[in-house]
């Protein structure tokens, strides 16, 4: 058996040929069989080597040689290329719909009060203040005597003040937060600066503005040198954390017991920054006042120091209360305050689980 | 409170171009929140005349009768009126076309009836003068010249102003209060009303009622006139007044001692003097009985209640409301005008007891000027003479009144407190604005006598909140504290923050409900033991729910059901808070006084008082924990999601929780999981008892959890554990025990006979059928072993696996499965 030149030459070109036209993987392997098998064309040309002619062996070897050599070279090439698509085919027929719902399980949400809690100890934590609690039943002597609101004041009926039976054990639900302060007084010496948030119960029929349980949060400061100054500061520092830069408050004369002198603390409206007038009362939040009332401040009672035994000549003190429904509507655009308090999981969940 | 300003204007001369902005940002600065301005010249317009009535043609050919009225108003107008209740020569007020009534209701000439009705007779409605329509209003001759303007003389441009008044502002329920807070606030001369009433009582005889005070008051006085004329009819400028006021005329006698009370602030009562027997008595009620008050209210009294008594009974409950059988009628000739000074805190009791919250008792709480009543009294019987003719006959008084003690005052102490800068010159002008006297022989201690008319300065403080009023809180300063350290948040608070988060995290929601419960909820729930030893409110909001929560799951199943009903099929929620349990019966409240800090003792009875409200977390869940999607099948909540959760919240306090089988309710008595921590029980979980699911109709295999979170202590500082690098050795386990046997027992033994070195066992399989006997389980757990210092020979993990059967097998009868 002989085989020409021509042969090996016709024999690498279809090789090369087959092996480009094969279309993946395993076409491929059907080509290297054919063409680069025992039984192709190029291996009959190695096989008859042995049978060429001497002189012609050096030159027909070679030519064999590179027609392998260039077959082996295209078959390792497109066996790269080949293998290279059917990984990026594979990668493509892998490819899940990324945007498909992962709602297994519903997420879960923390109470905006919680949040604004935390969040209002922490600003006051900054501020150099400790987060003091007391308990919600408490002694009418924390809840009022102590406060200078004597037996027979107009807060401590039964339209105000929840009792416990039997009313002889003088126990009620604490009508503000401002126990614990006569707490704190009593069982630190000062200098105190204290925030004090928690529940509180009012005997209130809930509507869109009341609910007989509600949470506030109240300062109290006692130190050397403290005056009404260093309340409106505190004030302020607190409105602009809580509504934004340029909210500054107001201080309006009033009364409370447990305060004096007392005052009323409105924050500029945030909705109108004021720019509304009376004459111009289109502002919706504040009705043209330019004010939105906000809670309750003064400096410390002398006669609530007094029951507290805080030395006078020393020290003074002011404390302040806001409702944080009330600071939690203002903040978040509530209008209704049964939201708050029902208990609909739609308004937590709507808050989410972070900040 | 509220008035038309031009009352105000006649003691504080306020210039006619002071906006209604003005006086109202001049009033909230001076501690006096304004509820609301009237300007009723916004609503009403003219030409509105008086006029007079010249003919009237009754018209007849209508349903109901009308009038075809000529009236003079300087020209003659005529009007169709349906009104009867007026005659030629009345006179009227007419609106002429042009003109606007409150509503808005303009008037044009216009058709009807027929004819052509040129303006309109009004009634006081029509004119925003209270609620009377039953006619047109017909006026006095005197009052209303014809063709003259109707809005000046009717005061129908007056604009009225409603101010609320902090309880310890007595004196600003009157005009002569507010007059004067706002000539300080305008820096404007003021004329007390009360210094134009002249009182000549040396010259003056007793009247013809003897008075004496048995307690509850230190000052009255009693004025007598005879010969009133009972016809006499209230001036016009006064039925305006009280109007404006929110007042309606009931009668002369009334009228004037309404309106002396809001001029001066001192409530007055008139008596028909016939009709007192014998002498007047302030006295507490003892044995009196009852009083029929003048709104024909038959009234029990209390023992303790003040009285205004006679011989025969209770003419009024002092201070608070006059009595029927006493009370100025149409046929009453003499009248005697009482005036008092009561205790403030007895007038108050007398409004609270009786809930009659009045004129007389808001003003009388809130402190009189003890030095009216003789002034007072006075002004009335002037304006009784004057408008019905009678006659002063004389008075008799009682005067008990102790002077006020002087204020001892530092002048420094203004700027010590408020912070900024009041020189002595600042405070004084202040402190003499609101009518103290000044002794300022000590230089450094001033001696303030306040004015009668403010009771409620007492102390220094009182004064330093008077200089930073009237200076203008705006005028404080704003300077932040330089604050000492703070030691951040309890390990409380903190842990606190870590159980919401946690829980929020895992996909459940806060809410935060209310501590009431029912009866019925507690008898639903099973309460036995503590859990069912609720205090109860004296005063709950409603009857239905008195006592407080002795336990979280109850009101979290209630918040449930709301969203239940509104629509939602399954939640996983959660609420932290307090719950209340009356362990012991409450006993008498400690009685400590406030005039100085109480004793150790004191305080510790106190706080013992107060009993313990540990705070709990608590989960319901009810339905799906993962909904049917993509992934494939959904799955609904058990038991072993309320217990999950249970036991995480126990982790992230710092303590690996021990679980035990229990029978609590609420809970499934099978299904229950009991938590401890060191031997201690912190809290249950589980699925709730199918008795509470069905009567409250849950969702079925719904769960729930609480943990105590104050029964957890707070743990020492972890110490770390190195890290061994050697390879850990597995083997695998299956045992066979009895179905009885509870997991944890099994888990426990296997641990004991593992030995020190076993670092870790799980639970990787739980089956029972085929294989295994009827009544068995068959258990597969992986124990992890590993060394620190070597790589542990098969040998050797072998030996510790064959003890840790030995010991399952010893503790609970397992066996090896083959």
């Amino acid at each position: 058996m002989s085989i020409s030149i021509a042969e090996v030459e016709e024999s690498a070109a279809s090789a090369l040929s087959a092996i480009a036209g094969a279309k993946d993987l395993a076409e491929l392997k059907v080509v290297k069989i054919e063409h680069l098998g025992d039984k192709s064309g190029l291996s009959k040309a190695s096989q008859a080597l042995g049978k060429v002619a001497a002189e012609e062996k050096a030159t027909f070897g070679k030519i064999v040689g590179e027609a392998k050599a260039k077959v082996s070279a295209a078959f390792e090439a497109r066996i790269k290329v080949l293998e290279s698509d059917r990984d990026a085919r594979v990668l493509i027929e892998e490819r899940v719909d990324v945007t498909l719902p992962l709602d297994r399980r519903s997420s879960g949400g923390i109470h905006p009060l919680t949040s604004l809690r935390e969040d209002i100890s922490d600003l006051f934590i900054g501020m150099g203040y400790e987060v003091a609690e007391g308990p919600e039943i408490e002694a009418e002597w924390l809840n009022f005597d102590a406060l200078n609101i004597p037996a027979d004041h107009p807060a401590r009926t039964m339209q105000d003040t929840f009792f416990i039976e039997p009313i002889s054990a003088g126990l009620v639900l604490r009508t503000h937060t401002s126990p614990v302060q006569i707490r704190t007084m009593l069982e630190r010496t000062p200098p105190i600066y204290v925030i004090c948030p928690g529940r509180t119960f009012r005997s209130d029929e809930l509507d869109a503005t009341h609910t007989p349980v509600f949470n506030q949060v109240e300062g109290l400061v006692i130190d050397r040198g403290i005056t009404m100054a260093n309340l409106k500061g505190t004030l302020d520092h607190f409105a602009t954390a809580m509504f934004g830069q340029g909210i500054v408050t107001r201080l309006r004369p009033s009364f409370f017991p447990f305060t004096e002198p007392s005052a009323e603390v409105d924050i500029r409206c945030f909705a109108c920054r004021g720019e509304n007038t009376l004459e111009n009362d289109s502002c919706r939040t504040c009705r043209g006042e330019g004010w939105i009332e906000w809670g309750g401040c003064g400096m410390v009672n002398p006669k609530v120091l007094q029951a507290c035994g805080v030395d006078q000549n020393e020290f003074s003190g002011f404390a302040f209360g806001m409702g944080l429904e009330r600071t939690l509507m203002f903040r978040h655009g509530i209008t209704d305050m049964r939201d708050i308090v029902e208990g609909d999981i739609r308004f937590t969940q709507h808050f989410g689980a972070g900040r | 409170m509220k008035f038309p300003i031009s009352w105000v204007s006649e003691f504080a001369k306020l210039p006619k171009d002071l906006d209604s902005d003005s006086i109202t940002q001049a009033l909230v600065g001076a501690g006096f929140e304004v509820e609301g301005v009237q300007n009723l010249a916004d609503e009403i317009k003219g030409p509105i005349k008086f006029g007079k009535v010249i003919s009237i043609e009754e018209i007849t050919e209508y349903k109901k009768p009308i009038r075809w009225v000529s009236v003079d108003v300087g020209e003659i107008h005529n009007v169709i009126c349906g009104a009867q209740n007026f005659k030629v020569g009345d006179h009227v007020v007419v609106a002429l076309p042009g003109a606007l009534l409150p509503g808005p209701f303009p008037i044009t000439a216009r058709e009807t009836y027929g004819r052509t009705s040129d303006g309109m007779i009004c009634s006081a409605r029509e004119l925003g003068m209270g609620d009377d329509h039953t006619g047109i209003l017909v006026m006095e001759e005197q009052d209303s010249p014809i063709g003259s303007d109707a809005i000046a003389t009717l005061g129908l441009d007056e604009v009225i102003f409603d101010v609320a008044i902090n309880p310890d502002r007595g004196y600003a329920m009157s005009i002569r209060g507010i007059a004067r807070e706002l000539a300080t606030a305008f820096n404007l001369d003021f004329q007390d009303p009360a210094s134009l009433v002249e009182v000549n009582d040396a010259n003056s005889q007793s009247g013809p009622i003897k008075v004496s005070i048995i307690e509850g008051a230190d000052r009255i006085h009693l004025r007598s006139v005879s010969e009133v004329n009972p016809n006499a009819k209230s001036p016009l400028w006064m039925v305006r007044r009280l109007q404006m006021c929110g007042m309606r005329s009931i009668s002369i006698a009334v009228d004037v001692t309404n309106y002396v009370m809001i001029e001066l602030g001192q409530p007055l009562h008139a008596f028909d003097s016939d009709r007192i027997k014998g002498s007047i008595i302030v006295r507490s009620a003892k044995e009196i009985k009852t009083i029929k008050t003048l709104d024909e209210q038959q009234r029990e009294l209390f023992p303790e209640n003040l009285l205004i008594a006679d011989e025969s009974g209770a003419l009024a409950i002092a201070g608070t409301m006059g009595g029927f059988e006493s009370e100025v009628t149409s046929k009453t000739k003499a009248i005697t005008i009482e005036a008092a000074h009561f205790d403030p805190v007895l007038i108050a009791k007398n409004a609270r007891s009786h809930k009659l919250s009045t004129e007389a008792s808001r003003r009388f709480e809130r402190g009189v000027d003890p030095l009216l009543t003789h002034i007072a009294s006075m002004r009335a019987v002037n304006l009784l003479v004057e408008h019905t003719g009678a006659n002063y006959i004389g008075f008799n008084s009682v005067d008990n009144l102790k002077s006020a003690q002087k204020i001892q005052f530092d002048p420094q102490a203004p700027s010590k407190v408020i912070g900024g800068k009041y020189t002595n010159e600042v405070v004084q002008e202040v402190l003499r604005a609101i009518g103290c006297e000044i002794d300022e022989s000590k230089k450094d201690l001033w001696q303030v006598t306040r004015p009668s008319w403010r009771p409620d300065l007492n102390a220094s403080i009182d004064l330093v909140e008077e200089v930073a009023r009237l200076n203008g809180y705006e005028n404080i300063p704003s300077i932040l504290p330089a604050s000492p350290l703070s030691r951040g948040l309890t390990p409380a608070q903190r842990r606190r923050r870590r159980v919401v988060q946690l829980l929020a995290n895992r996909g459940l929601t806060e809410v935060q409900s209310y501590p009431f419960v029912s009866a019925e909820t507690i008898s639903i729930m099973g309460f036995t033991g503590d859990r069912a030893k609720s205090y109860r409110l004296a005063n709950p909001i409603s009857e239905q729910e008195p006592f407080l929560r002795t336990h979280l799951v109850p009101g979290l199943i209630q918040t449930g059901l709301k969203n239940f009903s509104r629509g939602v099929r399954s939640l996983g929620i959660f609420e932290i808070g307090n719950i209340y349990r009356a362990i012991n019966e409450p006993s008498d409240s400690p009685i400590i006084g406030v005039d100085t800090k109480p004793s150790a003792e004191e305080i510790a009875k106190l706080l013992a008082h107060v009993p313990k409200q540990p705070l709990c977390i608590g989960g319901f869940f009810a339905g799906a924990i993962e909904r049917e999607s993509w992934w494939g099948k959904g799955r609904n909540f058990d038991w072993s999601d309320a217990t999950e959760a249970a036991v995480e919240v126990v982790r992230s306090c710092g303590y690996e929780p021990t679980i035990h089988a229990s029978d609590f309710a609420p809970w499934h008595p099978g299904r229950c999981a009991e938590l401890r921590v060191n031997g201690t029980m912190v809290g249950h979980s589980g699925e709730l008892h199918p008795r509470v699911i069905s009567a409250l109709g849950l969702p079925e295999r719904a769960g729930a959890f609480m943990v105590n979170l104050d029964a957890i202590p707070y743990p020492e500082s972890v110490k770390a554990k190195s890290i061994t690098t050697m390879v850990p050795t597995i083997q695998d386990i299956a045992l066979i025990v009895k179905s009885e046997v509870v997991l944890a027992d099994l888990t426990n033994a296997l641990i004991q006979g593992a030995g020190e070195l076993l670092e870790k066992i799980e639970l990787f399989d739980r089956y029972q059928g085929a294989g295994v006997p009827e009544g068995q389980l068959s258990y597969a757990f992986t124990l992890t072993f590993r060394a620190a210092d070597r790589t542990l020979t098969a040998e050797e993990v072998g030996g510790y696996r064959a003890s840790a059967i030995v010991s399952a097998n010893k503790a609970c009868g397992a066996v090896l499965r083959s």
